[in-house]
């Protein structure tokens, strides 16, 4: 049934359970929960507006609740009440909703509080972590936890064939490889005993792939299907990479993925001579230096899975999450600024009916579309996954409440749409941390105690590292629904405020080490700085949210705005005061340190339940005693030539062609293109999101995320200054290149991954920022590498990797990988369908600014200046551009002119390009600089007129229309930028000397900008208000 | 004055703009405190010796419950007196954001009318609120202010002309800040007694008025929903990469950075007569 909701009535509900009188309640309500301008209030349930149905909604038992927390601790002041005395709270949302009569006219009657309660329970609550109820929610009683003695529990693995560890495995959310349960199972042969429960655990967080990457540190075969012919003719050059092996049979054989691409680049430039990088890939986040005195960290973190099913919950504690890695860096940082980069299915195309028709799985037996033809309207939502839209906004909410309250600026991220994210969306939290030099490192020594801060343990969270490796099926939200963390934003400041005394109030830190709770909880983070000292912990010890937990649960649970430090007992008692002060909550849990029965050479873990012992691991097999996995790597040349060349889609044809489709219908106008593509999406205006960041807390933001005069320019990057009162900045941007690797249209993601940290370093230059002092960090989401096919795209952009960094000297400092992104719907029928998210390659990129006062934005800034292109792309030199892979192309297809192109990125001319781009800009001959990207040039242009043009004051532009056609204007070429200057003897005396004093680069004059207000290519013109429009207006939510 | 301003700035458990409020005081020529809330409970004569007080913007207690509501209930219920005291020494204060929604609630603001005093024991009830925009959704962006000419605000003296538009702006980033008063009466009475310091010149929240900011009657206590302390330097400007320098600032300081100077300077008067 579709009803309507005419009126809604929201009203927040405070259940209180305690000893108090009718004065004391009125007071609470008065002084406490109402503002008496603007509010009103009842005690019990007030009576429902007329006509409505009531709804309400409450988080399940156990889920966190801040506002409760807080609430109970401001009655027990304002009341003067004793601490001890028995009061609990719990809070809640009512909805008086007046539910609009059917169409037809007849009465819905009692389907009226089906409806209402139907509604809430899709709108406005997630059975995950809420219940609906339906009328005033009054319960006698909250519930109890009934408190159960735990008993040691072990586990047989000793006498298991293969079947029974891959039951075991599969059965206890272990998510081990066979190849691991048997190397358990032989160690525990060889000790002669079987685990516990909580060892067989430990081990299952500990070699999680979210905690160590075995894949990318996985021995791989890589095989082209055309033999040793493909790997000869492969655009990727094979020979003399480290740690790698040519086989006779043509096949390449990769010792340690991740070694021998992204981490070799690195310390292969550090062995060239980049000697600012201070800590990389060892730390929970990369250090470079920044001045002198000063250091600055970055990490980036996926946070997929879990906001797939909880997506405002899972963007918060992913954002939550890196940020307290950055502050468990070295010997603490300082957050100071926060990025976000979502990919989600196109919002407009799905819509929420229940279930796959016949057709429906016909239409997506094959995969899904990156972006469907409108005129097939919009696919039910696959069973058990979220809107597109839904999940965007809660992932934007959540993103924006954690990073708001915490104090840190969120400056920095992009979205991408494309329909294989549905069910599987990818969110990316970033995190860049500020710190003194000398406190980039910390060491555990042996006797300091284990202590935890922060938040209290409880359920929550409970095998997120195993779960964030597995496979995503529609059944995961009942399965998993205990891996969902709500964040508490402000337990994670209170944490911040106490680590930065500890480090700072005395001339050394109260501590010697510290580590974030994250994936794996206490289990990762003990395990980890105790790595080589050994620990000794007391599972009793931990604070708890609520009685009743096993000492695994304990153990292993990811109950956020947690960190573990290791304190020398003599600062124990100064640590514990400034705790007090900060009201941060603070458990000695044990001792770093070798436990009886075994040797400070090779210490093991050991864990205590209320003195008993209930599981001891030896280090070293916790920490090596992992089989290095082979796995087998399979890349086809073919598959780019054989596949229908381009996502070819025409305008107004009715025929669903997308990649897989027929040729294009006759190309549109350029005058009808530019408004079209402007509102794509993935290049539509973004401030709908960024307006909700607090970009500006902190007081630093010298170049901000929208520039221009009216707020409204998509800037390259975004500057902050880290040290208060110094001209020297810190830009920050990203490079994201989808479509380039995508397999759908014969993509190649070694081809992809240059053009990202092309894109990447073209944003930072464009600021101002220096080529030759940029950092990056990757991110891979792949579906599941256990393919064959898949794994072998993640090598090519592995080895992208290593081209791009070495080529660009940007040493990678840190990152991190997702790689089981796939989303499994079974049909009643028994058939299966996949939907594996197109290879996704994120590049977060850092970079030093010299002076910010040099800083250059995007925003066109006088009528009367010249508009040129600077282009390192031999392509844009030679008029030899392609529109594959554009988003062009996935609009309005591309006709014949469709070609893969081999290669996208020339790695000599592109970083020379950046190079030349940083001396115009430094030199202070640039008025505005702006990279090529998505919609090629002539989208470019429109954005920096949009950006600075005002209707007080507009600006236009004319446009040489002997440039060429379609192709010049919506490309997307590599290492191309487009400038505005002054005059033509900037041009003649400065900028051609530069440009023209560097090989490989091409320079050209396009146009001049006016004092119109219109943009003019040759025949076709569009006024820059009417792009401002299509350009604002449909992600304008 | 024969000594240097001291200011104290307050914070509690998520405040998170206290930093830069601290830079702002002590660019103007102050000397600086920052105190946790609980050790000013602890030892309310803390707050004896402070020449200026600051309450700067974040999200106290989460903004649990409400904007500012947990910190205002305890400002109100133990630490009236002393700010009391406080203000009938002339001390001049500001609440930025949530410092401005701490204020309005703990009934510093806009304080007692005209002929009448501050009451003595328990805070003034209160009588403005700052309350969800009308648009439901947090905002950050830069804004064009106006200040009143005939505003008796110290904190505000001396900028209401010689700015062009594009100079006079400042940052907001809130989702509670749209200005309600009690009853009309009260918003003629502000505007009558120049306790309206600073407006919005373009439409942002659905404030009464298009208020701003508010000040009490001795123009010393001041709340404004904008961030004077995120405008300390011209580069801070949303678009200073297209103006000119005449253009930035009209070859002053920036406005927020002025804003805490005239507090300094006033607070120096103070502590000499």
């Amino acid at each position: 049934m579709r009803v309507a909701v005419r009126s809604c009535t929201a009203t927040r509900v405070y259940l209180i359970e305690a000893d108090l009188d009718r004065l004391q309640i009125e007071r609470i309500a008065t002084a406490l929960l109402t503002d008496p301008i603007t509010e009103e209030w009842n005690i019990d349930a007030g009576e429902s507006v007329p006509g409505s149905s009531v709804v309400e909604v409450h988080p399940l038992p156990g889920v966190m609740d801040p506002v409760a927390l807080s609430v109970r601790s401001s009655i027990v002041e304002l009341l003067g009440l004793d601490h001890a005395v028995p009061i609990e709270v719990a809070t809640g949302w009512r909805y008086d909703l007046r539910m609009a009569e059917p169409e037809h006219g007849r009465s819905i009657g009692a389907g009226v509080d089906d409806a209402a309660a139907d509604l809430a329970a899709r709108l406005l609550a997630n059975p995950v972590i809420h219940r609906v109820v339906r009328g005033p929610f009054q319960p006698v009683t909250f519930p109890r936890v009934v408190p159960h003695e735990h008993s040691v529990v072990h586990i047989s693995v000793r006498g298991l064939d293969d079947a029974g560890l891959n039951r075991l495995s599969r059965d206890g959310h272990l998510f081990l490889s066979l190849d691991e349960m048997r190397a358990i199972r032989d160690e525990y042969r060889r000790i002669g005993r079987d685990p516990t429960d909580v060892e067989l655990e430990t081990l299952a967080q500990t070699w999680s792939e979210h905690c160590v990457h075995k894949t990318l540190k996985s021995t791989v075969v890589y095989r082209d299907t055309e033999g040793q012919s493909g790997i000869s003719k492969d655009v990727l050059k094979w020979r003399g990479r480290p740690g790698h092996t040519l086989n006779a049979d043509g096949s390449v054989t990769i010792h340690n993925l991740l070694k021998s691409t992204v981490a070799a680049a690195t310390h292969e430039l550090i062995s060239e001579g980049v000697d600012w990088t201070l800590s990389v890939f060892n730390d929970n986040s990369g250090v470079i230096a920044f001045d002198d005195q000063t250091a600055v960290c970055i990490k980036v973190e996926t946070h997929n899975h879990p906001s797939a099913i909880e997506p405002y919950g899972g963007a918060a504690t992913g954002a939550g999450g890196c940020i307290r890695d950055v502050i468990g860096t070295g010997l603490g940082a300082r957050p100071i600024a926060n990025t976000d980069v979502f990919c989600v299915a196109h919002p407009g195309q799905w819509e929420e009916r229940t279930g796959w028709t016949r057709t429906e799985r016909q239409r997506f037996a094959q995969g899904v579309d990156p972006w469907f033809c409108e005129s097939d309207g919009p696919a039910a939502l696959p069973p058990g996954t979220l809107h597109p839209r839904r999940v965007l906004t809660q992932v934007v909410a959540g993103v924006r409440d954690y990073g708001n309250r915490m104090g840190i600026p969120t400056i920095s991220g992009a979205v991408s749409f494309d329909n294989r994210y549905i069910g599987n969306p990818l969110v990316f939290c970033g995190c860049i941390g500020v710190m003194p030099r000398n406190r980039v490192k910390g060491c555990v020594q042996r006797g300091d105690l284990i202590v935890a801060l922060g938040g209290r343990t409880g359920r929550d969270g409970i095998h997120g590292a195993t779960f964030s490796s597995a496979e995503l099926e529609h059944t995961a939200a009942d399965e998993f629904s205990h891996a969902v963390q709500i964040g508490n934003a402000i337990t994670e400041k209170r944490v911040l405020d106490a680590i930065l005394r500890a480090r700072d109030d005395q001339p050394e830190p109260l501590y010697s080490g510290l580590t974030d709770c994250g994936a794996g909880g206490f289990s990762s983070a003990v395990g980890e700085l105790g790595k080589s000292v050994g620990a000794v912990v007391h599972l009793e010890r931990a604070p708890l949210k609520y009685p009743g937990l096993s000492y695994t649960e304990v153990w292993i649970s990811e109950a956020q705005e947690r960190m573990v430090l290791s304190v020398p007992s003599s600062n124990l008692c100064a640590l514990e005061r400034i705790c007090a002060e900060e009201g941060v909550e603070l458990a000695v849990l044990g001792e770093f340190r070798a436990p009886e029965g075994s040797t400070a050479d090779n210490p093991d873990l050991q864990l205590l339940f209320k003195g008993i012992e209930v599981g001891r691991l030896s280090m070293r097999f916790l920490h090596d005693g992992i089989p290095t996995p082979h796995r087998e790597a399979l890349w086809s040349q073919k598959q780019s030539v054989e596949s229908e060349p381009s996502p070819v889609r025409a305008a107004g044809n009715s025929s669903r062609s997308s990649h897989r489709g027929s040729a294009a219908a006759a190309a549109p106008s350029i005058r009808e293109a530019l408004p079209r593509l402007l509102g794509h999406p993935n290049i539509a205006s973004k401030h709908w999101i960024v307006q909700q960041y607090d970009h500006e807390v902190r007081g630093a933001s010298v170049i901000k995320p929208l520039v221009g005069p009216a707020g409204r320019g998509p800037g390259d990057a975004s500057v902050i200054c880290p040290v208060a009162g110094a001209s020297r900045g810190l830009a920050v941007a990203c490079g994201l290149q989808t479509p380039l690797g995508d397999p759908g249209i014969g993509g190649d993601p070694y081809a992809m991954t240059l053009a990202a940290i092309d894109e990447c370093v073209r944003n930072l230059v464009c600021v101002g920022a220096d080529p030759d002092r940029v950092a990056i960090l990757d991110n891979f989401c792949w579906p599941s590498c256990k393919k064959p096919e898949n794994l072998g795209s993640l090598v090519r952009a592995a080895e992208g990797c290593y081209d791009g960094a070495k080529a660009y000297r940007a040493p990678f400092v840190s990152g991190k990988d997702s790689l089981n992104n796939q989303l499994t719907l079974t049909h009643d029928d028994g058939t299966s369908t996949t939907i594996e998210i197109p290879p996704t390659l994120l590049i977060t990129g850092i970079a030093i600014v010299p002076d910010v006062a040099r800083c250059v934005t995007m925003d066109v800034k006088r009528p009367g200046s010249l508009l040129a292109v600077v282009s390192g792309s031999p392509r844009f030199a030679a008029d030899d551009l392609y529109l594959w892979g554009t988003i062009y192309a996935q609009v309005f297809g591309c006709g014949g002119d469709c070609e893969c192109p081999q290669t996208v990125v020339d790695l000599k001319s592109g970083p020379a390009a950046a190079r030349a781009m940083h001396r115009l800009i430094s030199g202070g001959l640039v008025r505005s600089a702006h990279d090529v990207s998505e919609g090629g040039l002539l989208v470019a242009l429109a954005e920096m007129l949009i950006a600075g043009s005002t209707s007080d004051s507009p600006i236009g532009a004319v446009l040489d229309d002997d440039m060429g056609d379609s192709a010049v204007w919506f490309a997307e070429p590599a290492s191309t930028y487009v400038l505005e200057i002054e005059d033509a003897a900037i041009v003649r005396q400065n900028v051609r000397t530069i440009v023209e004093s560097t090989p490989g680069l091409h320079f050209r004059v396009i146009g001049r900008s006016n004092d119109s207000g219109m943009l003019t290519l040759g025949r076709s013109e569009w006024s820059v208000g009417s792009l401002t429009k299509s350009w604002r207006e449909p992600l304008d939510w | 004055m024969n000594r240097t301003p001291r200011a104290t700035v307050i914070r509690a458990p998520g405040t998170n703009c206290d930093a830069e409020m601290c830079r702002a005081f002590e660019l103007a020529g102050a000397s600086v405190r920052l105190v946790h809330i609980d050790r000013l409970i602890e030892r309310p004569s803390t707050l004896e010796d402070a020449d200026l007080i600051g309450f700067p913007g974040g999200f106290s207690y989460g903004d649990d419950i409400a904007s500012g509501r947990i910190l205002a209930a305890r400002l109100r219920d133990r630490l009236y007196a002393s700010l009391r005291k406080a203000a009938e020494r002339g001390v001049p204060m500001i609440g930025a954001c949530n410092g401005f929604q701490v204020l309005v609630q703990v009934g510093l603001l806009p304080g007692p009318a005209s002929g009448e005093q501050w009451p003595q024991s328990a805070a003034p009830a209160q009588r403005c609120a700052l309350t969800h925009n009308q648009t439901g959704r947090f905002i950050d962006r830069w804004v064009r202010v106006r200040i009143e000419a005939s505003t008796v605000c110290v904190w505000t003296r001396g900028l209401h002309d010689g700015w062009s538009d594009q100079s006079m702006m400042l940052p907001i980033a809130h989702g509670e800040g749209r200005f309600v008063a009690e009853s009309p009466d009260l918003l003629a009475s502000l505007r009558q007694a120049g306790q309206v310091a600073i407006r919005y010149a373009e439409p942002v929240n659905g404030s009464d008025d298009d208020i701003a900011g508010i000040c009490d009657l001795t123009g010393r206590i001041f709340g404004l929903m904008p961030h004077p302390e995120r405008y300390l330097d011209w580069r801070l400007h949303p678009f200073w990469t297209r103006l000119d320098e005449a253009g930035r600032s009209g070859r002053r300081e920036p406005p927020g950075l002025l804003m805490f100077r005239n507090a300094v300077a006033a607070a120096a008067e103070v502590a000499v007569s």
